[in-house]
């Protein structure tokens, strides 16, 4: 199927963050090969040119290498993919407190319904 | 390269685009939107070189377009125009006939993609299939540039789906170009590298996909809605 992007990113960036998503969860493991520009281009639905940016800032970000002839992998420095795990962390916290803020809600009391739902 | 140059088209003294300039980069997919009426199909059929502009010029590479031009250019038009009882292979090898950089191969290719098949007679196919053959005979050709002409319109979700699919699986988008008018921008939105918008046979804007998103915070049917509204005053004086 093709993806549904929301509105208020670059298809790039979702793309981005799609792909890490995946490594994060294991769906990716260290060392596998992405598939080609245009076969992620045709699963996704999406031009060429932008699955090439999303390529390109992947490597840029040290969480892919290209191998030259035989394709891009993700990479095999671990430690580099815990980063990835604690600036996601990070950002997923930083867009919670904002929401929360717009609604009015504490931390504190936040904190504890989460604690409640597990 | 092609390029329009203060290019105006009239129909019974009516005026259909207005002065419109426009060079079409080669490694691009670019939409081209507007309402109905706004002139969309007569500016691809100029650029197609089947109507000529009465000003200004339209040239491919520095030399004039005319219906010459088609052997740089695979046009898809809006209309059904391909005999019906013709079936798919016959309209491949009609196709062959006409244009020298056409594959045969390639179109089978693309028409097994699509899954529509190409025995039956175009008759008895329904308009998703129309649709699909159309895709596979216009895709059969290895040209620079391809003009489509509401590849889209009155399909259903998943033949819409299977096209786009189709377009990236099959063009090069290193080496070749597409422009394509369409309603359904929601969907063919992620295809794109740019998109120009046409009001009243004026090119009113065009910009990249992405910065439109990175920029305005908007996808490209919101940001298209924006130049439609009565007057951005008039809504702040409502509320």
């Amino acid at each position: 199927m093709t993806m549904d992007f929301s509105r208020d990113k670059p298809i790039y960036s979702q793309l981005v963050d799609r792909i890490c998503g995946d490594i994060l969860r294991g769906k990716l493991l260290l060392g596998d090969r992405l598939p080609s520009v245009r076969e992620y281009a045709v699963e996704t639905g999406v031009n060429v040119n932008t699955v090439q940016r999303v390529y390109k800032e992947l490597e840029a970000m040290n969480i892919t290498e290209t191998k030259r002839g035989q394709g891009t992998f993700i990479t095999t420095n671990e430690e580099r993919i815990e980063l990835l795990r604690e600036d996601m962390k990070n950002q997923l916290a930083a867009n919670f407190l904002t929401s929360i803020e717009a609604l009015g809600f504490s931390k504190e009391e936040m904190l504890v319904v989460l604690k409640n739902k597990a | 390269m092609l390029q329009l140059s203060n290019v105006s088209f009239q129909y019974k003294k009516k005026p259909i685009l207005q002065d419109v300039s426009f060079s079409f980069p080669i490694g691009q997919i670019i939409g081209l939107v507007g309402e109905n009426g706004s002139g969309k199909s007569t500016l691809m059929k100029v650029l197609a070189g089947l109507l000529q502009p009465t000003a200004g010029e339209v040239t491919l590479n520095g030399k004039q377009v005319t219906r010459r031009s088609a052997d740089q250019i695979a046009y898809l038009p809006d209309t059904d125009l391909f005999f019906e009882y013709y079936s798919g292979e016959q309209l491949f090898q009609y196709y062959a006939s006409q244009f020298e950089d056409f594959s045969y191969d390639k179109a089978c290719i693309v028409a097994q993609y699509l899954q529509v098949d190409k025995s039956t007679k175009l008759r008895q196919l329904s308009k998703g299939n129309r649709g699909r053959m159309k895709m596979a005979a216009t895709l059969g050709r290895e040209v620079p540039y391809y003009l489509m002409d509401e590849p889209f319109a009155g399909l259903d979700p998943i033949v819409r789906e299977q096209l786009i699919k189709g377009l990236i699986q099959f063009t090069d988008i290193e080496n070749q170009s597409i422009l394509l008018s369409t309603h359904e921008l929601y969907e063919v939105e992620p295809i794109l590298d740019r998109i120009i918008l046409l009001q009243a046979g004026s090119i009113t804007a065009y910009e990249e996909v992405e910065t439109l998103r990175d920029v305005t915070n908007k996808n490209a049917v919101e940001w298209m809605k924006g130049f439609y509204r009565p007057s951005v005053n008039d809504t702040d004086r409502s509320r």
